[in-house]
């Protein structure tokens, strides 16, 4: 691990506007990503920024009748929260889906949004990627491979977003809170946080350089049914090849894409009356996949299709 | 914090570890893990994986459970660590030690400081009504500790002896039969 400097933030103002000063500052909520990319140098900050301490765990009811969650709430508290269980099951079964409980204790909200791809190329220093080094060319295209993307890829990056929670968000229609360093304050749809790849992996997210996210709000649940299906190599504790969040007639898909997968062309395929199958070929009509990762496309039509049937009989 | 010092790589603060204050001195890149281990003389806390991935190196911050490796030992300034050798000594086990010990719950023994650790925090979680994947009712204010929970929720702690049901047994003895 590089050497750092450190500090403790005192305000999540404060906290956006010293990561503005310092390039090379990354902040440090529950670490459990971030030190283990710095261990392997893939992360190099020279400064660290504290914000674990800030006051930013609350989970409390807006007034609308949604919830809005601190972004330094661990991902065992919002996964606990009893509004969060019995309003947004499908929250809950995302973030119980990810990682280990020692995990999820130390992890949080916010830094579940932040975390970094799982990519074996991007965690391989030894070997070429977009997002470490821009340029320098995508090692999985040649790689083959299991896990990567098959929507939404780009020549440049073909790695996936590991988040469960996110996926959830999306088909909950949540909203980020950020605080700039400026010391503006913006509510960004979670569908228009993280970025697909394009020509620019190494930006990650619409997050400008040193801005802090604060708290997910969720909106009132949506009527009907909610569930997180997710598909993976073990029952416990691994990453997902597939997953789906359905919360009313929204839809995402999680380990497709770079970002939590909105499927909007399922949900309106679905509006009008599609059958499952119909829904989920429609989502996957544009699907590609590099080889060793083709069987994912087949997987997601299975997985869409099975969620969406059984819950019309219902 | 308009001003922050930005040119000091080490720290000094106050941490408790197994009931007693400790005041120590650190190299910002040093996980709680090597406070433990290398300053700490406190051994057994194992560091398997080192990346959050083996479970070997879990204790208690403050009653919970978390991997000792992914922390920075600075951002426990102030906080109360329970490491294996708080939960009990030999001559003074903790019951959950001796049930470890009576049901041969390891062979190696490198994974069981941890094991039994993660366990504790566990059992604590279940009780205060956290649910996990296979948590049927999550709006039932008591969680029923079947095996299928135990098994789920202990997942974070790899054992390749591969004692497993020899630590379910271990555990359950503990937590009392099974729901």
């Amino acid at each position: 691990m590089r050497p750092f400097t450190y500090e403790r933030a005192e305000s999540a103002a404060g906290a956006a506007k010293s990561a503005a000063e310092a390039p090379g500052a990354r902040f440090l909520a529950g670490g459990t990503n971030l030190l283990d990319l710095m261990k392997l140098e893939i992360e190099r900050p020279t400064h660290l920024i504290d914000v674990g301490r800030l006051p930013l765990a609350e989970i409390e009811e807006t007034a609308d009748g949604g919830l809005r969650i601190g972004a330094m709430a661990t991902n065992t508290a919002a996964a606990s929260d009893l509004r969060v269980r019995t309003r947004y099951p499908v929250l809950t079964h995302a973030l119980v889906a990810g990682a280990s409980a020692q995990l999820r204790n130390k992890a949080t909200v916010g830094g579940n949004l932040m975390q970094r791809t799982r990519c074996g190329y991007f965690y391989d220093a030894s070997k070429p990627c977009n997002k470490r080094e821009p340029g320098a060319g995508c090692s999985a295209l040649e790689g083959g491979g299991r896990g990567f993307a098959i929507l939404g890829a780009s020549e440049a990056c073909v790695a996936v977003s590991p988040s469960d929670m996110a996926v959830a968000l999306s088909a909950l229609a949540a909203s980020v809170e950020t605080v700039t360093p400026a010391g503006t304050v913006r509510t960004i749809p979670i569908d228009e946080v993280h970025r697909l790849p394009g020509d620019t992996p190494q930006i990650e997210t619409n997050l400008e350089p040193g801005e802090l996210v604060t708290a997910v709000v969720l909106p009132p649940p949506p009527e009907g049914r909610q569930e997180y299906r997710k598909v993976r190599d073990r029952a416990s504790y691994a990453g997902g090849l597939f997953s789906l969040a359905l919360a009313g007639e929204r839809m995402a898909l999680g380990a497709v894409a770079l970002k939590p997968w909105r499927a909007t062309k399922a949900e309106a395929a679905r509006a009008a009356g599609a059958s499952g199958a119909e829904a989920a070929e429609a989502e996957l009509a544009d699907a590609r996949g590099l080889g060793g990762n083709d069987f994912k496309i087949t997987l997601a039509r299975r997985v869409i299709a099975a969620a969406l049937e059984e819950g019309m009989d219902r | 914090m308009d001003t922050p010092v930005r040119d000091v790589t080490r720290a000094a603060f106050e941490i408790t570890v197994n009931g007693e204050a400790q005041q120590v001195e650190v190299d910002l890149r040093t996980t709680l893990l090597d406070l433990l281990r290398e300053q700490l003389g406190l051994t057994g806390t194992k560091k398997g994986c080192d990346h959050g991935q083996c479970g070997a190196c879990t204790v208690l911050v403050g009653g919970r459970r978390i991997n000792s490796c992914l922390s920075l030992a600075i951002m426990h300034e102030g906080e109360a660590v329970t490491t294996i050798e708080g939960v009990g000594l030999p001559g003074n086990l903790h019951a959950l030690q001796t049930a470890f010990l009576d049901r041969d719950a390891f062979q190696c023994g490198y994974c069981t400081p941890g094991q039994i650790c993660s366990a504790l925090g566990m059992l604590l979680e279940v009780r205060r009504g956290e649910p996990s994947q296979v948590t049927e009712d999550l709006a039932a204010e008591t969680i029923p500790l079947t095996d299928e929970e135990i098994r789920e929720r202990m997942s974070g702690n790899i054992c390749r002896c591969s004692a497993y049901p020899q630590i379910l047994e271990a555990i359950r003895d503990v937590a009392g039969a099974a729901a």
